[in-house]
């Protein structure tokens, strides 16, 4: 069994948040929102500070910047990928051609990283952070997310 | 797990207007958490759009995840039809510098020859992911830590400026880095993980240190270098 299929197996019987009932937003037309990347690759530019355990809030990354480090704490994945081409993980050459063909009304200015190690009950993450990284893209004017993991 | 809280994320920002779609890395976690939208995507863990350099493949997997937004309803978990492993098991084959025999540790000296290499990949790709703990200019001291602690001393007295899992990280990515430059090629997902831990004398001492750290009773998630099945 190769070390991702362990984890995956590994992983099954781990305790999960579990809602109630699941959120609904009627998307706009995609050819005219903008669409942001939130990352839970834990991505953190120059000049931000690294995460401390447990951490719930995150990091901005503007969408000209390339150098970011990945500053994720699992041993269990490769960097190797995110090293060579960073769209591997953060897509964002993707999306600006997907602008540029219209396909998508834009990429939006700021998205957002977060730390995908977490452990907890990830109740800052829900009554904290999680709506104040949603304030900031709407500010944007984002209208689509596309969540990508490590 | 990133697919958890990324999970969780798609919650919140959904309550908060935002439609979203998420690219999960695990099936059975995004069955329980139920987000709005998620394309289940069975690639390598680090890789979730599938694979590097291929504009082509990750652009496939971003409209398909797109093509849930059209969905009048959620929760949607749907699979992306191919499928990408790693190779754990195949390590990369990628030369290693003589060791030199000298006073130094053979470590330190392995470490040293490898900066070229590590220069050379940082120039092509411009990022790095040294840097949780210190710098490059520091790999050779951490180096010399996890040697005392591999001799026995506990990690607090060996001279790490930070605890061993985030110490280890910074000289892994030192030396994957550097191997991505002497290999010329992108290699398979966690092929240099099983090269760094499997044939390079830091790796060895990384799985050392670890097997001292364990029997020193010392196994809280800090103390954790190497990854499972590396042993």
């Amino acid at each position: 069994m190769s070390a991702d299929a362990q984890t995956r197996a590994n992983a099954a019987a781990m305790p999960v948040l579990e809602f109630a009932t699941t959120a609904f937003t009627t998307p706009p037309r995609l050819s005219e929102t903008k669409v942001a990347i939130v990352t839970t690759g834990a991505l953190v530019g120059d000049g931000d500070a690294d995460w401390i355990q447990g951490e719930e809030t995150f990091r901005v990354l503007p969408k000209a910047e390339r150098g970011f480090r990945m500053a994720h704490w699992s041993l269990n994945f490769d960097r190797t990928g995110f090293t060579s081409d960073i769209n591997v993980l953060f897509p964002i050459d993707r999306l600006e051609e997907l602008a540029a063909e219209g396909v998508i009304g834009g990429v939006a200015p700021r998205h957002l990283s977060f730390m995908g190690a977490l452990h907890d009950t990830l109740s800052t993450i829900r009554l904290d952070t999680g709506p104040a990284a949603a304030k900031l893209l709407r500010d944007d004017g984002v209208g689509v997310v596309l969540l990508t993991g490590a | 797990m990133c697919t958890r809280t990324g999970g969780a994320l798609a919650h919140v920002l959904e309550q908060q207007g935002l439609a979203t779609v998420q690219l999960s890395s695990i099936r059975g976690h995004t069955e329980r958490i139920k987000p709005p939208r998620a394309l289940y995507c069975e690639f390598p863990f680090g890789r979730p759009l599938g694979k590097p350099n291929d504009a082509a493949f990750q652009r496939s997997v971003i409209m398909a995840a797109f093509t849930l937004l059209e969905r009048p309803a959620g929760p949607v978990l749907e699979d992306f039809p191919e499928r990408v492993t790693d190779a754990t098991e195949t390590p990369l084959t990628c030369s290693l510098p003589p060791a030199f025999n000298g006073a130094t540790p053979s470590v330190i000296d392995e470490a040293r020859a490898l900066r070229s290499a590590y220069e050379r990949q940082l120039k092509r790709s411009g990022r790095t992911s040294v840097g949780i703990t210190g710098n490059v200019e520091t790999i050779p001291a951490l180096l010399e830590a996890f040697l005392k602690i591999a001799a026995g001393t506990l990690p607090e007295n060996a001279g790490l400026p930070s605890d061993p899992h985030r110490s280890a990280l910074d000289v892994r990515a030192y030396y994957e880095e550097a191997a991505l430059a002497l290999a010329d090629h992108v290699p398979q997902a966690r092929a240099t993980e099983s090269w760094f831990f499997q044939q390079t004398e830091a790796g060895k001492l990384l799985r050392k240190a670890q097997a001292q750290m364990i029997a020193a009773g010392r196994t809280d998630y800090l103390d954790t270098i190497v990854p499972r099945g590396q042993e």
